[in-house]
């Protein structure tokens, strides 16, 4: 492949991945307007379009037509960079996220993923460490308390939970040997369900432990401390309106896409089927293509649909709970885990 | 191609630690810092370190410096006030920082057998640097983290001894 060939193939892959992307925040949204609508015995939209299906539409056309009000005393290049900050950085971590199976394109062209890097998941852990300062700095530039009471919990919640977050991919990361996310997933296609990580490879416990963390690291319910409605009345992003607002919004939900994508990726197993290697592969390539790629967002869509069903079911955190959970219960079990895994692997 | 982004980032880092010493509030350079470690991570990517520049952009600019803003956003620190510095700073602290800058290249230089590294070098993996960590270097690195501990340990005890200050006085008040 020439260097022509590839800087096109990468602008188109771009091109369209980053597109599928805000489309699927987009739906996201009406996703959990309306499981949350059904956990709490309503319709949710249902006006605009079939079944609302136009809804996400409307509501980014009214967001783009929204007067956009600066406040007078914000720290103004911050206040301006943030929500940037914060929507590159949910946008950016999908860049490594291999969403198919390997060499589906013609002349084996990695058609499922924007570049396939040896430490993909490091890469993705540095990305959303730095997506806090999005939030940080809204908060702070703002030159509003709610909205700084916001960010400052916001940065302490963030670097507590990253830490039992980055502590509970270990397990994953020894069995598998590498951090390639490629290898970690095609090392559990061999047995199908039975070699996912969250069963066969007993990482259960670090499957709980990434998704409790995975909650508090995009600040959904139950941990949405930063934007606690009825105490601090929207967080740190009170101060921010029109599409600025909205690029907050479409931050979280495409964190809680990545986040979907990471889980899927490390302990259910990516791409392949529930029989993974164990059923042969169709002759047809472009079904195959096709199964990969339904595989990955079924699961994706499932975890999504879980976010949600959470957030309509479980009441906030108080404060000192979280930061009490996060170090004494958290942390230690990631530790355990990261023990019992070495000494499994090393006696077996 | 990799001499090119060299370049640019190695103006990156440097623009942003002079911009880090030139702002005069505390969140503006706390900011060029984390322009700073992020270019240094893709210098290092750059000379083939990949695992060096992961750790550097998680560890650094990910853990750390949220720290540093956030200290600077619970003090809440204005603008620092501008001062031309004392007298003695700038009659010493200059010609010491050239003398050190001079002692530390010639000792870097003339140190042999440090291999060699530049733009485009081959890629080390993880796999290879773990085997040196914790094949060749396994003492050094164990030392080093029995350090951190001890670090760790004194700060907790630091921390406690503060509340039981606390403690105490609050006894006594209620004593009395």
């Amino acid at each position: 492949m020439t260097i022509l060939e590839f800087i096109l193939w990468s602008l188109l892959k771009v091109v369209v991945v980053t597109v599928v992307m805000l489309m699927g925040i987009a739906y996201t949204v009406l996703l959990e307007r309306k499981l949350v609508g059904r956990i709490q015995n309503r319709w949710g939209p249902n006006r605009v379009g079939p079944f609302g299906l136009l809804q996400p539409l409307v509501d980014g056309a009214k967001s783009f037509l929204k007067e956009d009000l600066i406040p007078a005393n914000v720290y103004k290049p911050l206040y301006l960079l943030a929500p940037i900050l914060a929507l590159g950085c949910a946008l950016i971590s999908i860049s490594v996220i291999p969403f198919g199976e390997p060499k589906a394109g013609p002349h084996g062209v990695d058609l499922f993923e924007i570049a396939d890097v040896n430490i993909g998941l490091l890469v993705i852990l540095g990305i959303t460490s730095m997506g806090v300062y999005g939030i940080a700095l809204a908060g702070w530039s703002s030159n509003n308390k709610f909205s700084l009471l916001g960010s400052l919990r916001a940065s302490a919640q963030l670097v507590s939970y990253e830490l039992a977050l980055g502590l509970s991919l270990v397990g994953v990361v020894l069995r598998a040997g590498s951090l390639n996310l490629r290898v970690i997933v095609e090392q559990q296609a061999t047995l199908g369900i039975a070699s996912w990580n969250i069963f066969g490879g007993f990482q259960f416990l670090a499957f709980f432990i990434y998704l409790i963390a995975a909650f508090a690291e995009t600040n959904r319910s139950p941990f949405d401390l930063v934007e606690a409605e009825s105490e601090l009345a929207g967080g740190y992003n009170i101060e921010y309106s029109s599409m600025k607002f909205a690029m907050f919004f479409m931050a979280e939900y495409g964190n809680m896409i990545n986040v979907g994508c990471v889980a899927t990726l490390l302990f259910l197993g990516g791409w392949t089927s529930p029989l993974g290697n164990l059923m042969p592969p169709f002759e047809n390539a472009f079904l195959n293509a096709g199964l990969s790629l339904f595989w990955f967002v079924l699961k994706v869509f499932c975890f999504l649909c879980l976010y949600v069903w959470v957030r309509g079911t479980l009441p906030r955190f108080r404060y000192d709970q979280l930061m009490n959970f996060g170090w004494r219960i958290l942390m230690p079990l990631a530790i355990l885990n990261i023990v019992a895994t070495s000494l499994w692997l090393a006696y077996r | 191609m990799h001499l090119i982004l060299f370049v640019i980032f190695a103006v990156f880092c440097l623009a942003g630690a002079v911009n880090l010493l030139l702002q005069t509030h505390p969140i503006n350079s706390a900011l060029s810092l984390i322009v700073v470690m992020i270019s240094l991570a893709v210098l290092y990517l750059l000379l083939g370190a990949e695992f060096l520049a992961a750790a550097q952009v998680i560890v650094y600019s990910g853990a750390i410096m949220v720290l540093f803003t956030f200290v600077v956003m619970l003090l809440n620190a204005g603008r620092e006030e501008r001062t031309l510095g004392s007298r003695a700073a700038r009659l010493i602290g200059f010609p010491a920082v050239v003398a050190i800058f001079a002692v530390l290249a010639t000792v870097i230089l003339h140190i042999e057998g440090l291999g060699s590294v530049g733009p485009g070098s081959p890629i080390t993996t993880t796999e290879d640097l773990s085997r040196v960590l914790f094949h060749e270097l396994l003492l050094p690195f164990e030392v080093t983290s029995v350090l951190i501990l001890i670090a760790i340990l004194g700060a907790v005890a630091l921390a406690q001894k503060g509340n039981g200050d606390h403690d105490t006085h609050k006894e006594r008040t209620e004593a009395k």
